[in-house]
This record gives C-alpha cells, sequence and structure tokens, in this order.
C-alpha cells in the first residue's frame, strides 16, 4: 500500500496502539502536526507549557500505564528543551519513544535556523537515537524505536525526522502490522542479534543455585528494585517474599513493587533507609537484590554494604552486575520470569528469630501532634482521606523522601518519582502524564516550593484538559535537602537555599483557573485536602511548613549503612 | 568471599564488532570519554562479514574498569561482539611509516641494514631521506624508531595495534555471557 510519509508515521504510531502523544509544534514538525490533524480522531495530542513538560508527561504516562509514551517536538530549542526529560527516563529506565524533526537534508549542517544536532546530544541518554533521512525507511525506525524502547529493560528512544522526510508528496510503501509481531520479528531481535538465541530465558542452572543459596541462609533480605515495577513482577515478588519469609527492604525505584503496608516491608534502604532495612543490610548472610543496581543512594559505601552477606543480584541487564558493588552470584532475566521460576522450587520457609531482631526496628508511623502542620501530619491526612490506590508524582527532595516513607504504595506505577536522575519538576508533568493514562484514578502531585517553581507553568495544561489533579506544595521556604546538607555538613552557611520570595501559591493556583487552598495546622490541611479532592478540578495545597523540618533518618553519602548521622526521631 | 577481579593496571585491547552504520564510532568512542578512560589507540577495519566493522581499541585499565566498559560496550545496539584481550590471550600487530633523514650514502647505508635487522622495508628513497615500512609487535616497531632516531626524523605516522585472539577461538563464538547480553537486548 502506497502513502504519504507523515501519515506512515501516524499509523506506525495507530500500529503500536499510540492513542495520546504529548509536545509542542514548532517549525520543522509541521508536517507531523498537519498530519496529526487529520488524525485527530485517532490519537490525542496533549499540547503543554514547554517541552520539558511534555517529555515529563510521557514519561509519568509510560511508567504509570506501563505502555510506551510517546513525545513530539521541534528542532533546535524543541529538542534541547526535552533533554532533562530524556535523562530522567534513562535513568530511571521508562520507555518512551522522542520524536523529533530537523532541518531538511539540503540544510543539514549548515548551522540553519533552529538546527542542532539532536541524536549526537540524546546519544549518552537514549537507549538508540536513530536519525531519519529516507522516507522508505519510517515503518522500519518506528517500529523498531518502539521495540527498543519497550524490550529488555526499557528505556527512552529519540527518532529524529529531517524535514524533508515528512514531506507529504512523498509516497512510501507501508503495510499494517500487529505490534506484538513486529516487536519480535521486525524489531530488534533480526536487526541487531548477531545470531538467533539459543536461550532466551533465564538460565536454570542459575536459578537452582540460589536455591541452594537460599536453603543455606539464615538470615536472608529482599529488596526491591525498580526491576519490580518496570517488569511488573509485583505478584511474583510478593510470592517469593512471603515463601522465603524474609524482611524486604524497598528502594525508592522500587516503590509499588511490594505492597508499602505488608508486614515483611522495613521500608526504604540507603541514604534515608529505614534503620530496620539499614541495619538487616548489614546483618544479613544472604541479600538478594531483584532489579536494583546498587546506586550510591543505597550502597552509599559499596565495600563495606551487606558486609557478612553473600549478594545476589537479579536484572535484565547484564551490564548491571558488579557495576557498584560485586556480587557472589547473579541471574539475568526479567524480574517476574526469574521469580516465577525461583517460585516454582522454593518451599516455604520461616524465619522467626531473624524477623524478631529485624522487624521490630520499625519506627511507628503515628505523626506526632503540634500546633503547626508537620510533613508527616499532611502525609498521613494525605493517607487517611486520598484514595488508597491514588498515583502519586513526586518532585525531587525532601517531600520527596517523606512521601516515599510516609505513604504507601501497593501496585507498580502508583508512585512515580525521578529516582535516578532527581529532576526538580518532574512532578507535575508526570501527573499530567499519569492522569491522562488513567483517567477513572485520583491523580496526587507532592512537590516543594522550590521545584513546584522549576515546572509550575504546567498549571496551564492541568486546567486546559480538565484535569483534577491535587497539588500539594510542602512550602517550607528552602530548598530543604540541600539545607539540610548545610546545616548538618556545612557548619550552617546557607548559601543560596532560602526561597523568601513568591508566588503565593494560592494566587498562583487561581491565576490559572483552578483552587488554591492555604494550611497551617492539620485540622486546616484535612479541610483543604477534602476540598480539593471533591472540587472536580485541579487544586493546589500549600501546606506552609517550618523551616528547619528535616528527613530522618540519614546516612551521610559514602558512609557505611549504618553510621546514621541523623537517627529515627521521634520514638528514639 | 566476593567475585576477585585484577587490580593491577595493564593494556587491554578491546576487539568490537560493530554494524557498519553512521555514527557508530562515536557512539563506542564516546562511552570511553564518559567513564573518563583515555584511548592508547583506536583501529576500524572491515572484517571477512559484509556490513560489520571491528573496532580494535587499546586501553591501559584495571580488571574492573575494563570489564565495566566492555559491558557498556555491549549494551550498543550496533556492538554484535566485544571480547577483551590482555597480553597473554592475543597476538598485538601495528604498522608504522617512518620518514628519516639519510643525508649521504653512508647513512643510507646504515639504515638500509638496520631496516634489514627489523625485517622491515624501505618504500621511498629521496637524495635526503628514506621512507621506511614497519610491521610488528609494539615493542618490535619502537625499538626500530629510537634506532634511526640517531639519524634524524622527520616524520611518522603509525596505525593503532589491531588483535586476534591466539589459538582456534575467534569473536563469533558463543559465550554464557554473549548470551546474557543479547538476552537484554532481544527479551521480549
Amino acid at each position: 500500500m502506497k502513502i504519504k510519509a507523515p501519515a506512515a508515521i501516524m499509523e506506525c504510531l495507530l500500529e503500536q496502539e499510540v492513542d495520546t502523544v504529548f509536545g509542542y509544534p514548532g517549525g520543522t514538525i509541521l508536517n507531523l502536526y498537519d498530519e496529526l490533524y487529520r488524525y485527530r480522531g485517532k490519537i490525542r495530542h496533549v499540547l503543554t507549557a514547554h517541552e520539558q513538560g511534555a517529555a515529563h508527561a510521557a514519561d509519568g504516562y509510560a511508567r504509570s500505564t506501563g505502555k510506551v509514551g510517546v513525545c513530539f517536538a521541534t528542532s533546535g530549542p524543541g529538542a534541547t528543551n526535552l533533554v532533562t526529560g530524556i535523562a530522567t527516563a534513562c535513568l530511571d529506565s521508562s520507555p518512551v519513544v522522542f520524536i523529533t524533526c530537523n532541518v531538511g537534508e539540503n540544510l543539514l549542517g549548515k548551522d540553519a535556523f533552529q538546527e542542532v544536532d539532536s541524536t549526537g546530544i540524546a546519544m549518552p541518554i537514549t537507549k538508540a537515537a536513530f536519525l531519519v533521512r529516507d522516507p522508505q525507511t519510517i515503518p522500519d525506525v518506528m517500529r523498531q524505536a518502539f521495540a527498543v524502547a519497550a524490550n529488555g529493560r526499557p528505556g527512552p528512544v529519540l527518532i529524529d525526522f529531517l524535514k524533508n522526510v515528512t514531506d507529504p508528496r512523498q509516497e512510501i510503501d507501508y503495510e499494517f502490522t500487529p505490534w506484538r509481531e513486529n516487536r519480535a520479528s521486525g524489531g530488534v531481535r533480526e536487526l541487531n542479534s548477531a545470531h538467533p538465541l539459543k536461550n532466551p530465558g533465564p538460565d536454570p542452572q542459575d536459578v537452582e543455585t540460589l536455591l541452594e543459596m537460599i536453603g543455606q541462609s539464615e538470615r536472608p533480605l529482599l529488596i526491591c528494585g525498580g526491576g519490580v515495577v518496570r517488569g511488573r513482577a509485583d505478584r511474583a515478588f510478593r510470592t517469593f517474599a512471603e515463601r522465603l519469609d524474609a524482611p524486604v527492604a524497598i528502594t525508592v525505584m522500587g516503590g509499588g513493587g511490594f505492597p508499602g503496608s505488608h508486614p515483611l516491608t522495613t521500608g526504604m534502604i540507603g541514604m534515608h533507609g529505614s534503620k530496620a532495612s539499614n541495619v538487616a543490610c548489614d546483618e544479613c548472610d544472604l541479600l538478594i537484590a531483584v532489579g536494583c543496581r546498587f546506586s550510591d543512594r543505597v550502597a552509599l559505601d559499596p565495600r563495606s554494604f551487606a558486609r557478612q552477606a553473600k549478594i545476589v543480584q537479579i536484572d535484565i541487564d547484564r551490564a548491571e552486575i558488579d557495576k557498584n558493588v560485586l556480587t557472589d552470584h547473579h541471574i539475568i532475566g526479567s524480574a517476574r520470569k526469574v521469580l516465577e521460576m525461583l517460585n516454582a522450587g522454593l518451599p516455604q520457609y520461616s524465619r522467626s528469630g531473624w524477623k524478631d531482631r529485624i522487624l521490630p526496628l520499625r519506627a511507628p508511623s503515628v505523626a506526632e501532634d503540634s500546633p503547626r502542620l508537620t510533613p508527616q501530619q499532611v502525609l498521613e491526612t494525605i493517607r487517611l482521606r486520598a484514595p488508597k490506590d491514588a498515583i502519586v508524582a513526586t518532585d525531587v527532595g525532601q517531600h520527596q523522601m517523606w512521601s516515599i516513607k510516609y505513604l504507601h504504595f501497593d501496585y507498580p506505577g502508583q508512585l512515580l518519582t525521578s529516582g535516578g536522575f532527581g529532576t526538580m519538576g518532574f512532578g507535575l508533568g508526570a501527573a499530567i502524564g499519569a492522569q491522562m493514562g488513567n483517567p477513572d484514578k485520583r491523580v496526587l502531585h507532592m512537590t516543594g516550593d522550590g521545584c513546584f517553581r522549576m515546572n509550575c507553568h504546567e498549571l496551564c495544561t492541568v486546567e486546559r484538559y480538565g484535569l483534577p489533579i491535587v497539588t500539594v506544595v510542602f512550602n517550607n521556604g528552602t530548598l530543604g535537602m540541600v539545607r539540610q546538607w548545610q546545616n548538618l555538613i556545612y557548619g550552617q552557611r546557607f548559601s543560596e537555599t532560602t526561597l523568601d520570595r513568591g508566588p503565593d501559591f494560592v494566587k498562583l493556583a487561581e491565576a490559572y483557573g483552578l483552587r488554591g487552598f492555604r494550611a497551617s495546622t492539620r485540622a486546616e490541611m484535612e479541610a483543604a485536602l477534602d476540598q480539593a479532592l471533591s472540587c472536580g478540578a485541579g487544586a493546589v495545597i500549600d501546606c506552609v511548613l517550618d523551616i528547619d523540618e528535616v528527613v530522618r533518618p540519614m546516612v551521610a553519602a559514602g558512609s557505611p549503612i549504618t553510621d546514621f548521622l541523623l537517627d529515627e526521631g521521634g520514638s528514639l | 568471599m566476593k567475585k576477585q577481579t585484577s587490580a593491577e593496571r595493564k593494556l587491554y585491547t578491546l576487539c568490537i564488532l560493530v554494524e557498519d552504520i553512521p555514527g557508530v564510532l562515536s557512539q563506542v568512542s564516546r562511552l570511553f570519554s564518559r567513564k573518563g578512560y583515555n584511548i592508547e589507540s583506536i583501529v576500524s577495519g572491515a572484517t571477512d562479514r559484509p556490513g560489520i566493522t571491528r573496532i580494535s581499541i587499546e586501553l591501559a585499565a584495571d580488571g574492573l574498569m575494563i570489564e565495566q566498559i566492555a559491558a557498556q560496550c555491549r549494551k550498543l545496539l550496533p556492538v554484535k561482539a566485544v571480547k577483551i584481550f590482555d597480553e597473554e590471550s592475543c597476538i598485538r600487530r601495528e604498522i608504522a611509516l617512518i620518514k628519516v633523514r639519510a643525508a649521504d650514502r653512508t647513512a643510507r647505508d646504515e639504515i638500509i641494514q638496520i631496516v634489514n635487522i627489523f625485517r622491515a622495508q624501505v618504500i621511498d628513497v629521496d637524495r635526503e631521506c628514506l621512507t621506511i615500512w614497519v610491521f610488528g609487535g609494539r615493542s618490535k616497531n619502537t625499538a626500530l624508531i629510537s634506532m634511526l632516531a640517531d639519524f634524524g626524523i622527520l616524520e611518522i605516522a603509525k596505525t593503532g595495534t589491531i588483535a586476534i585472539e591466539r589459538g582456534r577461538s575467534t569473536i563469533y563464538d558463543d559465550s554464557k555471557l554473549r548470551e546474557e547480553y543479547e538476552y537484554g537486548k532481544n527479551v521480549l
């Protein structure tokens, strides 16, 4: 079948069952937007205020739905505005296909208006970056891009079309192929594998070895990493943990991979890890990490990390093995497949002695009374009053750590947070994407006053598309996490972290046509949240907090995991 | 009882088979700059298989560094195979073209004698200079160059080092390691 070049791009999107794209138009991508106009009944385009917001929205859409997100932008500044969003998706292994257009072939490399080497810039922060110069290759490249983004360890892919490639006067050959077929045949396998696979699954011998190691272990600890979430392996992981009867520490990216309220959960591990998690890590004799790369925020000091334990890493990406922490054993495969194989051979264990040592270390999680609103009160109010299955998107900093600590996440995709790249301004975009992909769910956006200023212009997107997103601003008038470091490590020299400035977030919300609330006590917070949840529109709650609120506990970067700089507080 | 890797720094050669597509050399080489590693030499050339290019990179590194960089290389989509070689496991060769001053007949004769000892060849002659071609391991080539330095070297052009495994095994062979990487690229 002959079809116009830009129509082929749209058809390829439909082939991949894409119904929503996020983006921002511009000069070189005009041909695509013109075609999108004809496809507007089939593909919904969400126009954001800024390309970065679109990138985060596509990312949030992908994380919350498990599908591949799609984001459009024009050449030059459009493409460079995506960069932070692409890197965020890359560090957190989120499958997003970014489509940009560049100047025409006749202008390529001539420093034309809005020209930039998009594929060159994207190379280190994508799984693959394609520059398309021949319209006949459009279907192949599109299919391969989606296959690469979704397969193996997911991640972002950039396709940069030259403007002449999208010229509607050209016709190309196109045949519809269901995505399941082309991901298996026309995708990575044929094009990028040196030879056919002999053993496409995890090695049964490796699984057997781990089962033996488990049999010999008395004090095992499980780490639930982002791989459990991306691989949607939560059920298999839960069965595995319950049969193993071992404490489960959850990384920031693993939030939602294992129920936060489960009796075996010990909470976060690492820099702001709970005492229970960090002590368990130090005392265990077998550490099984699933889909976790032992980043410097988890394994603060790689040499002393789990020093008494045999370390086992289960990961889909071979390059993660022995990268940060040297391991004793590894299994390569998707978390779900490996865990299902393990579960098939795993007897029910009972480890009351080990559990009695670790689980009582968990701090009580009831907010103390105080005349002033505290972060824990804010989050407790949310936990008790917002729907249990609400999706939570966070920005980065203290509010992020508090949210992960005090809220419970029960399914993959419930927590959307920039764990790897630590992108301030990620939350609102991600919340927009999540709400678009999950119209039946409540989406909450947790942010700090510093983070919110970075991307609050996306409130116009919230208003325009009628999204009932509730933004909760943890407003302590400072870059809290940086201030916390300055307070503890830099002799209280608060260099450029005090945010004693506008805007008034309540008025800002109103200026964007949304509801605004302010809360300085628990009662006000409860009232504001109830109203925000029931008002039927987007809302912002400005929570006024003390400037010196800290995230507890805390271990300094590079220190052994039990050298707490700040203890759990409250009960201790 | 963690896995042991060599902490000793030595010269490794990474042989990388890649698809011959635009930008692939920069994709591979930027991994080295990203990690802050300095490439000693890099050679790219055709192989016995159409569309497949072999990149040979020489690098001073310790065991952990070289494993890590190889792992990152294997993840790149156009990369088909990566093998790590050290001194014992492979044969390394390089070529040098040396333009050396030969002002008179005596100098010329002496240079030709040296060239014969090293089994190198004179490939161009001029009244004032000779151009010499030498093929061999790094130490042989360095030795020849230092001998010729006495006469005055005008210019040197060198290739990087190419390497191939000793014995029957080749870079195309399957291994468990390779399957583990293929899995990451292919699993649905």
